[in-house]
C-alpha cells in the first residue's frame, strides 16, 4: 500500500527537487498549516438502507484509535445517501464474529444490514488485518467474509477499503471512498494572496499541499495511476503546464510557450497529455506524446477550444469551443478528424467530465447569470440538471460514476459540492478558511 | 572615492542654484544642464502637452490619455470599445516614438464561464488590443499578451458593476 502512502519525506524530495531549497520550503511548509475539508450533507436519501457497523475488536498492542475502522465506514456509507449507519450508542451489543450475532434484536431495530470484524496486526507486525463479515439480518446469510491487509500507517485507508467492499456487495456498483481528491485553494487577499494545489483523502482528511504558489494555480488532472498530477502554474508571469508525482514532490515542466499553456488532460493509458496551446494566435487541441515527446495539433479553428477530456476508450477527445457563438461541448477522434457538437441543450456547455461508462457527460450549464452542473447522455441525447446554482462549475465524476464532485459559491467564497449521479443527495466540503475550488477526483487506486 | 565625493557635491552645487534660480526666464537656460544632472529639476519645467503621447511625462499627468491605462469589455466580448481607443492609440504613439518600450497586454474576465474558456477570452481581449496597437506603428517585439482568465478579479462581488471592473485588459510597461 505504499503507492497510496502521501506523506513526503525531507530526503526523497532534496533527491529530486535539487533546484532550490526555497522551493522545497514552499512545497512543505502548507502541509502544517493545511486545513481539513468539513463534510455535511445538504439533501439526503429518504430510502437509505438502514445498516449496522459494529465497532472492529482491536486485538493489536495498545490503544485502539479514534475514530476506529467502523467509525470511518460508517460515515462513507452515510455520505453516499445510499446508507443510513446505526449509531453505535442505539447498538445493543458489540459482536466481532458472526457466531455472536443475535439477529432476532437487530432484526427488531429494522437494520437490514449487519458488519462485524476485528483488526489484528499482520504476523510480520509491519501491517493491520482487518476481518470482516456482512451478513443479511433479515435472512442470516453472510454477503462477504474478507481480510483486508494494510500497512503500519493506512489503518484510514483499510477502513475505506471495507467501505468499498460493503457499498459493492450492496450496490453492485464499486465503492470509490478509497481514493483521493485535488483541488485547489486560495487564501489571503491582494499582495498577501496564495494558492495551494491540494490532494486529500475523499472524505477530505490527510489534506497534503502538493505545490504552493503566490500566483494563480489551476486545472489540476490525475495521471491514471493516480501518481502524478498535471496542473497550471503562472510561477513564471504567464501559464505554464506541470506534472508532479504527489508522493515524492519530483515535477517535469510540460509546456511553457508563447500563450496559453492550459487545461491539461491525461489519457487513460498515460502515454499522452492533452493540452491547450495558443502558440498558433488562439487556443487550440494538442496531443503530447509522453513517450516521445512529439505534438500534434487536434484542433484548427479560430474559435477557442480547450477543456480536452478523453473518453474511457481514448478514441475520442471532448472539448468545449465556442466555434458556434456560445461555449458547447464538441468531440473529435483522438487520432484527428472532423469535430463534432454533442451537447444540444442549454444556452451554454462547458468544461466535460466523462463517467466511467463514457456515456454520461458532465458539464457545467450556463443560462444568462446561473451556472448549474448537469449530465448529458450522448445514448438519450438529453441533458439533466443536478444542482441549484447559481455558480456551480468543474464537475468531476467519481470513478465509479456515482457522484459528481464541483466547485459552487457560498456568499463570497468558493467551497466544494458532491452530488449523487441522479441529483438525489448532495453533500458540502467546506475549508475552514478561504476559497478551495476546482476539484479533480482520483481514479481508483490499486 | 574623493572623486565620486566631489561630483556628488558638484552636482549638489548644481542643484542648489537651479533652485535658487528657478524663476521662468532662467529655465531655458538650463534645461540641458538639468536634465543630464538631475530629474529633480523636470519639476521647474513646463507641464507636458497632455495630448503628446510620445512624452514619457504623460504616464503621470492625469490630463492625458497615456496616464490611462485599462480597457474595459463587454460580457464574452473581445472588441475593443470607441471610448478606449483613444487609451490604445495613445499607448501605440508612444511605443511607435520609443522603441525601447516594452508592454505586457494582461487580459482578464469577469468570473462567469469556466476557468480555462476564460484563459482564452483573455487572450482574446488582450489580442485586439495588441491588434490595434500593432495597426498605429508599435512593433511587434513591443507587445506581449498574457491571459489571467478570471483568475486576477480586482472586484470580488458577484454582480454586474463588479464583473464589468473585471472584464479588462491591462497595460503594463515592462520598460519605458
Amino acid at each position: 500500500m505504499n503507492a497510496r502512502s502521501i506523506s513526503i519525506s525531507f530526503t526523497t524530495v532534496t533527491k529530486n527537487v535539487k533546484k532550490s531549497l526555497i522551493l522545497l520550503l514552499v512545497l512543505l511548509f502548507p502541509l502544517l498549516a493545511q486545513a481539513q475539508l468539513e463534510i455535511e450533507i445538504i439533501s439526503g436519501n429518504a430510502s437509505a438502507l438502514p445498516i449496522a457497523i459494529v465497532p472492529f475488536a482491536w486485538e493489536e498492542a495498545g490503544p485502539a484509535p479514534n475514530p476506529g475502522v467502523a467509525e470511518i465506514v460508517s460515515n462513507d456509507l452515510y455520505r453516499s445517501g445510499l446508507f443510513d449507519p446505526m449509531d453505535v450508542a442505539d447498538m445493543p451489543d458489540r459482536p466481532s464474529d458472526e457466531e455472536s450475532i443475535r439477529f432476532g434484536t437487530w432484526r427488531l431495530l429494522k437494520v437490514d444490514y449487519i458488519a462485524v470484524g476485528r483488526v489484528r496486526a499482520t504476523a510480520d507486525g509491519q501491517g493491520h488485518e482487518l476481518i470482516y463479515q456482512l451478513l443479511d439480518v433479515h435472512t442470516g446469510d453472510r454477503l462477504l467474509s474478507q481480510i483486508t491487509t494494510v500497512g503500519e500507517g493506512d489503518l484510514r485507508f483499510g477502513a475505506h477499503r471495507v467501505a468499498d467492499a460493503i457499498y459493492e456487495a450492496l450496490t453492485g456498483v464499486p465503492g470509490a471512498f478509497s481514493t483521493r481528491i485535488a483541488y485547489i485553494t486560495s487564501t489571503g487577499l491582494g499582495s498577501d494572496q496564495r494558492y495551494e494545489l491540494v490532494v486529500a483523502d475523499a472524505d477530505g482528511f490527510s489534506p497534503q499541499s502538493v505545490v504552493g504558489s503566490p500566483e494563480p494555480l489551476l486545472s489540476p488532472a490525475w495521471s491514471p495511476d493516480g501518481r502524478k498530477l498535471a496542473y497550471v502554474s503562472f510561477e513564471k508571469g504567464n501559464s505554464a503546464i506541470y506534472s508532479q508525482d504527489v508522493s515524492t514532490g519530483a515535477r517535469d515542466l510540460v509546456s511553457s510557450g508563447r500563450g496559453i499553456n492550459g487545461a491539461p488532460a491525461f489519457s487513460p493509458d498515460g502515454t499522452k497529455l492533452a493540452m491547450t496551446l495558443s502558440r498558433s494566435g488562439n487556443p487550440e487541441i494538442w496531443i503530447r506524446d509522453l513517450v516521445n515527446g512529439g505534438e500534434t495539433q487536434l484542433t484548427n479553428h479560430w474559435a477557442i477550444d480547450t477543456e480536452a477530456v478523453w473518453s474511457p476508450d481514448g478514441r475520442t477527445i471532448y472539448f468545449t469551443s465556442d466555434r458556434g457563438g456560445k461555449p458547447q461541448i464538441y468531440s473529435v477522434p483522438s487520432t484527428g478528424g472532423n469535430a463534432q457538437r454533442v451537447t444540444l441543450s442549454g444556452d451554454n456547455n462547458a468544461r466535460a467530465s466523462v463517467a466511467p461508462d463514457g456515456k454520461r457527460i458532465a458539464v457545467a450549464q450556463g443560462r444568462g447569470n446561473e451556472y448549474r452542473i448537469a449530465v448529458w447522455d450522448t445514448e438519450t441525447q438529453r441533458s439533466t440538471i443536478l444542482t441549484p446554482g447559481k455558480l456551480d462549475e468543474s464537475p468531476s465524476f467519481a470513478p465509479n460514476g456515482s457522484m459528481v464532485l464541483y466547485a459552487t459559491r457560498e456568499g463570497t467564497r468558493g467551497v466544494l459540492s458532491a452530488v449523487s449521479a441522479d441529483g438525489n443527495v448532495r453533500q458540502r466540503l467546506i475549508l475552514s478558511e478561504g476559497d478551495v475550488r476546482e476539484p479533480a477526483w482520483s481514479p481508483v487506486i490499486r | 572615492m574623493n572623486t565620486a565625493l566631489r561630483l556628488a557635491m558638484a552636482v549638489f552645487f548644481a542643484m542648489a542654484i537651479a533652485a535658487c534660480s528657478s524663476k521662468p526666464k532662467t529655465v531655458d537656460e538650463t534645461v540641458t544642464v538639468d536634465e543630464t544632472v538631475t530629474d529633480d529639476v523636470v519639476v521647474v519645467d513646463a507641464a507636458p502637452d497632455p495630448h503628446d503621447y510620445t512624452d514619457a511625462r504623460n504616464f503621470d499627468n492625469p490630463s492625458s490619455l497615456l496616464s490611462k491605462r485599462v480597457v474595459y469589455f463587454d460580457f464574452d466580448k473581445s472588441s475593443v470599445k470607441p471610448e478606449y481607443r483613444g487609451i490604445v492609440s495613445a499607448h501605440a504613439a508612444y511605443l511607435a516614438a520609443n522603441p525601447s518600450g516594452r508592454v505586457t497586454l494582461e487580459g482578464h474576465t469577469d468570473e462567469r464561464g469556466t476557468r480555462e474558456y476564460n484563459l482564452g477570452l483573455g487572450e482574446r481581449r488582450g489580442n485586439s488590443v495588441m491588434g490595434l496597437m500593432s495597426a498605429q506603428g508599435a512593433r511587434g517585439n513591443q507587445l506581449v499578451v498574457v491571459s489571467y482568465g478570471e483568475e486576477r478579479p480586482v472586484c470580488r462581488v458577484s454582480d454586474e458593476a463588479c464583473w464589468a471592473e473585471n472584464r479588462r485588459v491591462e497595460i503594463v510597461y515592462t520598460a519605458r
